[in-house]
């Protein structure tokens, strides 16, 4: 006990050093003032990189990632002080990235010491971004049924085929990709999970614009694209067993409903709160109540599940570390977390009336809180839909019959 | 502290679960139902669980109780929940128990905390006046009489009122209804000259008295806490039953969930188990998502309690709630699942959702504790 209040001093200590003022607006911007790294990145202020190299250097981007790959060796309990002493002072988060929330976990687990000391410190320094290459035209929800083709040339692998919905894909260095080594095996059998750098021939990515006016998501293309089997000595392409990327994906995609669920980065407790902005747009009456009972009434119902669900999820984390619970409840955070965004978003916009609906303009930060919302949209739908978690929770946690 | 429970509050939970499935299941609350039973629930069984433990779960050991804290506490009130077991346990060791460790002076812990414990004597609280609750709307006056007060007004769904040896009850020694400041908490004997019990029957089969008060005396030996001071004394009390009646709450949502989901397994409609059907399967998920956010808060706020009594409350009102809601949700989509069935007084089912309803308004409703939470939050 005492040894965590020795680090909660050094921690705060610290971050009351480090952390530049500017840095101190956690909440304020959004998923937009988050750095994501990579080499096309451009860093919004000096404070910006500042942040992230002095963050880096500690290894506190990943701060539970062992210290030999980047991370900062920390115990989930320190991992706690750390982000509750960040929450003090409204640190912004260093870096996010699919590196981080995906990858990383994946690699930590499955990966081989050569591929984490090859892939893990760049992530963790922000040097490197990474995207997701799963969905495919027609293997969406469905995503075993996913069709892009790899095969053994001997010295390297050959993909053909495409892939959809892969975030950030043009602004991301490198993809991991789930490829199918082997069209005879049955439909979970033959996939492979394998690491490819964009910027080599025969791969090429575009945008796709969203009703949010942006371009969050990409198509992605690989046309006889050769993937060396080791990219450096040792470190294979491959991640897991040939044909055995399934596990590796699933494990994976674990990471991402949390993630997404969890609202990312933008996460429900840091994102303005609909109350707030309700006070702020209707008003108080005398009794210190929004003037609009009907919104309030409905703001703090989405509050007590918002509070509860961030328990939730909390619980879950503890019932994971103390060897409980079951992995099947991602789809559960996953499912509820994202239509709660929703509703929150909505609400949101409820509170803000005709002056958030201004899609160009100073005072709505070019439609910041629209776009948002209409970001949010995507969410129970990325990840694997509310309706496919549905099913996951049905069939993996109820066993209800032919589910 | 981690949100899981603990070793020991595990086997506390699983040892419960055993017992109640054996001596309390459903059944035993349709019999005291159909029997008309005087009391409403069995003192045989009340004296077994006292002998247990469990009686005195948050009574420190000092005092002949069990010292478990609030968590033990809502462990047993989660697995009564799920069997729809009738006892005292709300009033009395819950309710009146925390009152007594926090607010009683050492005379009144030393008489009535063993009491508590053993099961020996009983014990309610009487605060609501009206059909919603509000402690401070309490307009039941407390006039200065000689050395010590008298006691006037009427008292209503006061949980196990007609069985109670004791009342804890709100009054108002200063101020006016609406008021937190001037409230004071009085403990009496039931048997005190101008009380008059009504026992009433509720929609769950327990039972929750109307009280009149009629220029009851009491002294300052009676007072339970400070003169004018009681509101805040009174929200730490409510706010354990609470997420007492949350956990129960949380229990029942389960057991509910559990019957519909084995139902939906075994029931064939068009040739085929109903819960093949997508339209089911997705209700059932989603419900099972919502037990499961329910039972974070509960669990929270009952970890509060123990780590923060003081400031609790919003916590409290989170569970009770959240939990008010996912328990409605949980008996009505229960019953309808379980179509014609579910509606027959024969199957079990409607005696959750009977209960729940009840659970759920007692103490606050969920838009009575929404509503706090939004005052907190400053809108």
């Amino acid at each position: 006990m005492s040894d965590l209040e020795a680090f909660r001093k050094e921690v705060r200590a610290w971050l009351e050093e480090n952390c530049p003022k500017e840095m101190r607006d956690a909440g304020a911007g959004g998923e937009d003032s988050i750095c994501w790294g990579g080499k096309r990145w451009t860093f919004e202020s000096e404070a910006q990189k500042i942040w992230l190299g002095r963050m880096a250097e500690k290894g506190w981007t990943v701060p539970s990632w062992p210290k030999e790959y980047g991370g900062g060796g920390l115990s989930k309990e320190e991992v706690k002080i750390l982000k509750a002493e960040m929450r003090a002072i409204k640190a912004r988060s260093p870096l996010e990235s699919f590196g981080i929330w995906m990858l990383g976990p994946a690699l930590l687990k499955y990966g081989t010491h050569e591929q984490k000391a090859h892939f893990l410190p760049p992530i963790a320094r922000g040097e490197i971004r990474w995207c997701q290459g799963y969905s495919e035209p027609n293997a969406g929800s469905d995503l075993a049924s996913l069709q892009c083709k790899c095969e053994d040339k001997g010295d390297h692998w050959l993909i053909n085929g495409q892939k959809v919905w892969t975030s950030y894909a043009d602004e991301a260095d490198w993809i991991f990709v789930l490829v199918r080594t082997d069209p005879k095996a049955t439909k979970h059998t033959g996939i492979s999970f394998i690491l490819v750098n964009m910027e080599q021939d025969g791969v090429s990515t575009k945008p796709i614009k969203l009703i949010s006016g942006k371009s969050p998501f990409c198509e992605t293309f690989f046309d006889d694209a050769t993937v060396p089997k080791e990219h450096a000595p040792g470190v294979s392409a491959i991640v897991g067993e040939l044909n055995k990327g399934w596990d590796v994906a699933k494990y994976l995609l674990t990471h991402e409903r949390e993630m997404i669920g969890g609202g990312g980065s933008a996460s429900l407790i840091a994102a303005r709160s609909p109350g707030e902005i309700a006070a702020q747009k209707t008003g108080l009456d005398a009794g210190g109540r929004l003037d609009d009972s009907m919104l309030r009434a409905k703001i703090a119902q989405a509050d007590v599940d918002g509070w509860a669900f961030m328990l939730t999820m909390e619980r879950m984390k503890d019932e994971a570390k103390a060897g409980q619970g079951t992995g099947a409840n991602s789809s559960m955070l996953k499912y509820y977390g994202t239509e709660l965004n929703k509703r929150r978003y909505e609400l949101m916009m409820d509170a803000g009336g005709s002056d958030e609906l201004e899609w160009e303009g100073e005072r709505t930060k070019d439609g910041k809180l629209a776009r948002g919302w209409l970001r949010t949209k995507a969410n129970s739908i990325e990840g694997g839909t509310s309706e496919v978690q549905l099913n996951i929770i049905a069939k993996r946690i109820l066993e209800l019959p032919g589910a | 502290m981690p949100l899981i429970l603990n070793e020991e509050q595990e086997m506390l939970r699983d040892s419960a679960r055993g017992f109640l499935d054996e001596k309390a299941p459903v059944a035993a609350l349709r019999k005291l139902r159909d029997a008309n039973d005087p009391d409403g629930f069995s003192r045989d069984l009340w004296k077994e669980m006292a002998e247990m433990g469990w009686a005195g779960i948050i009574v420190d050991e000092g005092y002949g109780g069990s010292g478990f804290g609030f968590v033990g506490a809502g462990v047993l009130a989660e697995e009564m929940g799920r069997t729809l077991t009738a006892s005292p346990y709300l009033s009395s060791s819950i309710l009146a128990a925390t009152a007594l460790k926090k607010l009683g002076n050492d005379a009144q812990r030393q008489e009535n905390l063993p009491k508590i414990a053993a099961g020996e004597l009983l014990y309610a609280l009487a605060v609501d006046e009206g059909a919603k609750h509000g402690p401070a709307k309490t307009a039941m006056a407390a006039e200065k009489h000689g050395n010590g007060f008298k006691l006037s007004g009427d008292k209503t769904f006061v949980a196990d009122g007609h069985v109670a040896d004791k009342i804890i009850v709100a009054a108002r020694t200063a101020g006016s209804p609406g008021e937190r400041k001037g409230l004071t908490l009085f403990l009496v004997d039931s048997k005190s000259n101008g009380i008059e019990v009504e026992r009433t029957q509720m929609v769950d089969s327990r039972n929750a008295a109307r009280i009149k008060f009629d220029g009851v005396e009491a002294t300052g030996d009676d007072i339970l806490g400070e003169v004018d001071g009681g509101f805040g004394a009174l929200e730490g009390v409510l706010n354990a039953g609470r997420a007492g009646l949350a956990a129960e709450m949380s229990g029942a949502s389960q057991a509910a969930f559990k019957m519909t989901v084995d139902y939906l397994k075994e029931r064939k409609q068009f040739g085929t188990e109903i819960g093949t059907f997508q339209a089911l399967q997705h209700r059932a998920a989603h419900l099972y998502s919502e037990i499961e956010i329910a039972k974070s808060a509960v669990l929270k706020a009952l970890q509060e309690l123990d780590d923060n009594y003081g400031i609790a409350g919003a916590v409290c009102s989170l569970a009770k709630a959240k939990v008010g809601e996912v328990a409605k949700l949980a008996s009505q989509e229960a019953v309808q699942m379980h179509g014609g069935i579910g509606m027959t007084d024969e199957y079990d089912i409607g005696f959750y959702m009977k209960r729940i309803r009840v659970a759920q308004e007692m103490f606050g409703d969920p838009a009575f504790h929404a509503d706090r939470i939004a005052q907190l939050r400053g809108y």
